[in-house]
Formats: C-alpha cells, structure tokens, sequence
C-alpha cells in the first residue's frame, strides 16, 4: 500500500463483542488501550457492535470513551456466523478505512480476524499484551502499530508491526487492560448501518445455542483462576475447587491430565493443548507444573501453588508457595476467607 | 458419493521451552527437535474418520516448510492418509499468516486440479509455535468457502453439508455449513490413533510430492517475506520469575490464615 494510500485511514476501531445477545466486557478494555491509542495518533476512538437489539449498550459504550459507535444490527446477525459477520465488517471497513481495528482474542474474535484479514488483503496480530504507536521498519512512517505478543506457550515475547497495509488489525488477551473509566453523561455519535444479512450469500446456518449448565465464569475472562491437576485424586476433587472458586469469584481450570482423565470438560483445559490465560491471580492446585501447563498460564499477575510436593517445579516457580495437603487446606481457606468478607 | 478431506499440517518445534539467539534475535535451531505441531494431530485423526465412514473417499494431507517438513507427511501417510504434498520453497520462507493462508489454499486447488474435489478442509485451532489461529480461517477467505473454527464435534456429514458443535466460552454452538467447507478444530474432537505396523512402512517407502511456487501459480507478491503484510520487528525473552515465597506454618490452619492475608495484603479478595 503506498503511503498516501495508507494516509487515507484514519480512527481506531473496536470490536464490541455480543455473544449470545450479551455484551462481553473485553470491550471495555480495548477501550481503555485503544483510547490511549487514539490519543497518541490525534484520531477519533470508534467502536463497532454487530448484533440484534444493540442500542441499550450505547450508552455505556459512549460514557466509556467511544466518540462514534456503529451498529450493524439486524436479526439475522443476532448470532455469530463467521462469513456472514466477516462480510459486513469487511464492507463496512473498506467504506469508513479505519487506521487500527482491535478485536478481544476470544473465541469470535479469533474466528473473525484471520477471514476478515485475508479479504481485506491486510495483516493480523493476535493475543496483544502490549500495543503502542511507533515508526515503521522499513518505511518513514510513525504511526505503525507496535503489537507485543506472547508466542511459543510464552517462552517468546515478540513485537509485530504491519506498517505497510491498512488497517492493522490484532486481537488483544483479555483481562490484560483495565476496563476504561467512564465520563457520566458524555455522549457520542451513533450510525445506524444498513445491513441485510439476506442479501449475503452466506453458506453457514446458525442451528442453536446450548449454554453451558452452570453459570460458571469462564477462564479466559475472570481476573482469578483456580486450576486443579492430578493431585486432585479423583473428579469430586473439583467440588473441593469449586467452593474454593466460588468463595474467591474465580473461574474453574484444570491440567490436562484432570480432563483427560475426564474429571471436568475440556473448555476448562489451561495450558498448551487447552487455552491460555492471564489472570490477576492463578491459584494452581495439586498442579506439578510441566512446561505444557505453564505455556496457559505463565504470563499471569501472581501465582500461588499448593501442593504436597515442595520441590515441584509449579512450587518453584510461583510467587507464594504453600506445602500442604488439598483437602486439608482448601477447606480452611474458605472458612478463613469467608470470616474476611462479612 | 465420496467425501474427500485435506488436512493442513505444520511441522513445530517439539518443545515452546526455545531460546533466543541474542546475535541474531532469531529463535535459536540448537538443539530444537521437530514434531507435528499437537493440535494438528486432532485434525489429522478427524480426517481419516471421515474417509473411513464414507467408502471411496480418501484424505490427504499438506504442508508447508522446509525440505524436513516432510517428516509430518511420512507421520501422516503412517496413519493412514492416502496421499501427501509438501509446499516446499525458498520463496515461501517468511511467509507470515495471510501468506501462508494464501499459499495453502492455492496449494489446496492443485490437489483438487490432480485429484478430484475437495470436500472439506481440516485444520488445528492453532500451531504451538506462532498460536494464533488464523491461518485455517484465512485459507477459507482465499476460497471464498464458509468456515467455523473451534470445532468439538462433527454432527453429522453428507457430501454436500455438514453439522457441527463449536466451543464457545459459555457454551456450544451448532452451525451448519454447505461443502466445500473448512473447520479448525480443538483437542476435544477425538483421540489420535498411533501408526500402524503396515503405515510405517509405507511411509519409508512414499515418493513425496515437493511443489514450488510455479507449480500452484502463486502470485510472486502473496508469498514470503515481500507477501507478508506482517513481520516480527523483535523478539525477547520475557522476564525471568523471581524466586518465590513459602507460606510456612506449623499447621495447616496457620497456612491458611497467612494465605489469606496474602492474597488481602495484594487487593484480590
């Protein structure tokens, strides 16, 4: 792309994500980095919502930043689809020519970057850590989006630019921003944009949605994360961690060796062949630590082990270590915590 | 009717534990092994299930890489893939995800153009290496075919449509799509068999086709580093862990209580 080409995109866009009619909060986040991105470039902070029955969010959307909002909505994008939702963001972008488009690294939000990078001939970051505005490598720019990026389970931090296409686009690790503050009563644009998903010649039916039974929180998008491993024993070990979870308000991981031994489904597998996470706070319980489970969950804010083992390497790695049996502690814990939280 | 499959494969370090070469800023090849990549073993295995459900059908396997790349192919041929490619170029190399997309799908209407039609694509939700999962969805772009990734389960199939569940965060989604289609699929699909006695030795003995960017027609500026829209302008190890802190106690309950005012004395109660 020349550079007067690239001039021409201006503004950094957001993906807000509904996910079966739900607003995920990773919004909020990108909001607060890609503010201070907007910032930096002097360029408006935009926010996209594709979906059905999205005005009731606008309102926090614009107190949280957002200058312009546009909403695609319709009830034929009331689910997530990926060529049907990929087309209306490509046409959308290639109209309005956004400078950056950050997306939350989610399960849609992964779906969607690597089509919608293809079809608009541009390139894609994913699991954003760090992101600023820089120069260029090869080229005069100062406006390249800097995106740094855990890669190799976490062993590799690497930084990737795309100077030379528009837009930059990346996926950003939720629970790694803060959410941005809000400004009560500020307001902001609202485009309404036609869009009739009938008219796409989509190849993908929605059939249905079964949520999960319980509402538990999910791993990617909690600030805590409680995982259990082998040292669980058996699959009513995860009860324990359960109230162990519930008490703190944290989320629910396992080892691989916990659901492959099928104690608990693999949506809660942390580690290489699972998710990756970046809580505030990993409790990692009867977990030994190989280097499979720490490539899910090394990046995160402060970890604590418990385990009967001292010298395993989970307990050499976190931050506090505790040497104690699971069923003989974790109980004590939630009675220790309950006394601090009346 | 037959159901034919191509599986995109990546041959990854054995082990993320790499170093950095502080010279060059390059990942360090000391030492490192090889391996399929393990998500790819989950796409690979869902590929002959479905060929062996479907009589006349048969499954294929492709790469891209390096000319020792082909080790994945002869791993595939020894579990039971009918026919194997291997996209092996010096202008290949570089190729970041929107190339290597590119390449792929390219790669992917030479088998159909010697082959016979293409059903569906299977790929991994992500390498181990690079994770970001974007190649499988960006390989259906290049086609102009629908996709779903984070594929559990396939409900059903027939030769022209195809139920799956995808894994969402709070729950499945079942989506149907018309074929030719792509999915990426997680570890949850099915459990890899090992190789076969009779697979090994036909994998020793297999000619493996090696195509050039000639031989798929790939355009000189979607490919390698000058195709990439992305690079890595650097690279770093991330800090190291400090030492950590042991709760001590003379019981269990005094643990306890010190974890506790642990974790309040850091704000995460």
């Amino acid at each position: 792309m020349a550079n007067t080409e690239i001039n021409q995109y201006k503004g950094v866009w957001c993906y807000g994500e509904v996910r079966h009619g739900k607003l995920t909060p990773t919004l909020f986040e990108l909001l607060e980095v890609g503010g201070k991105l907007a910032k930096e470039l002097g360029e408006k902070l935009s926010v996209v919502l594709v979906g059905h029955e999205l005005d009731k969010w606008t309102k926090d959307i614009f107190e949280s930043g957002a200058e312009t909002i546009y909403l695609l909505d319709n009830p034929g994008l009331a689910n997530f689809v990926d060529d049907v939702y990929v087309k209306v963001l490509a046409d959308l972008i290639a109209k309005e020519k956004p400078n950056k488009f950050l997306l939350p690294a989610s399960i849609i939000g992964k779906s969607i970057t690597g089509r919608l990078a293809a079809v608009l001939n541009t390139g894609a970051s994913a699991d954003a850590t760090e992101l600023a505005i820089g120069s260029g490598k090869n080229s005069e720019t100062k406006n390249a989006l800097h995106v740094t990026r855990p890669t190799y389970g976490g062993n590799v931090i690497a930084t990737i630019l795309c100077e030379n296409h528009r837009p930059e686009i990346s996926t950003v690790k939720p629970m790694v921003f803060a959410r941005a503050q809000k400004i009560p009563g500020k307001t902001g644009e609202g485009i309404k944009v036609t869009v009739n998903p009938a008219e796409i010649p989509s190849k993908t039916k929605f059939v249905n949605f079964n949520p999960e039974e319980t509402a538990e929180l999910d791993i990617a998008s909690a600030d805590k994360v409680i995982s259990g491993g082998r040292g669980l024993g058996n699959a009513e070990g995860f009860k324990v961690i359960r109230d162990f979870a519930h008490t703190l308000g944290a989320a629910v991981g396992a080892s691989r060796a916990a659901v492959d031994a099928g104690w608990i489904p693999y949506r809660h597998q942390v580690g290489l062949t699972g998710r990756s996470v970046r809580p505030k706070l990993y409790i990692a319980c009867g977990i030994s630590g190989q280097v499979q489970h720490l490539a899910g969950m090394g990046q995160s804010e402060t970890i604590v082990a418990i385990n009967k083992d001292p010298d395993c390497p989970m307990m050499k790695l976190a931050n506090f270590s505790i040497e104690a049996d699971l069923y003989e502690f974790i109980p004590l814990a939630i009675a220790e915590l309950k006394k601090h939280k009346n | 009717m037959p159901l034919n499959v191509v599986v995109c494969l990546k041959q990854t370090p054995a082990t993320t534990a790499v170093q950095i070469d502080p010279q060059t800023g390059e990942i360090s090849g000391q030492g490192l092994t090889y391996a399929i990549s393990p998500f790819d073993e989950y796409a690979l295995e869902e590929g002959l299930r479905i060929k062996e459900r479907v009589p006349g059908s048969w499954s294929a396997a492709l790469t891209m890489g390096p000319p020792q790349a082909e080790d994945v192919l002869r791993e595939a041929i020894a579990r039971g893939c009918d026919s194997v490619y291997h996209l092996c170029d010096d202008a290949f190399k570089g190729s970041d995800s929107y190339a290597t997309s590119y390449i792929l799908a390219q790669g992917i209407k030479k088998i159909e153009a010697e082959k016979g039609k293409v059903h569906l694509v299977i790929c991994a939700k992500q390498t181990n290496d690079g994770e970001t999962g974007q190649v499988g969805p960006g390989i259906a772009a290049w086609l102009a075919w629908p996709n779903v990734s984070f594929v559990k389960k396939i409900e059903e199939i027939s030769e022209t449509s195809l139920r799956v569940q995808r894994m969402m965060e709070d729950g499945v989604d079942v989506l149907e799509m018309e074929l030719p289609a792509l999915i990426s699929v997680v570890k949850e699909i099915n459990e890899p068999r090992l190789p076969s006695l009779k697979g090994k030795m036909a994998s020793k003995k297999a000619l493996i086709p090696k195509w050039q960017a000639g031989d798929i027609s790939a355009e000189a500026s979607k490919i390698g580093i000058a195709g990439s829209p992305t690079l890595v302008w650097k690279r770093s190890s991330p800090p190291k862990r400090g030492g950590g802190v042991r709760i001590e106690g003379a019981t269990t309950e005094e643990k306890a209580v010190k974890f506790v005012e642990k974790i309040k004395e850091l704000k995460l109660l």
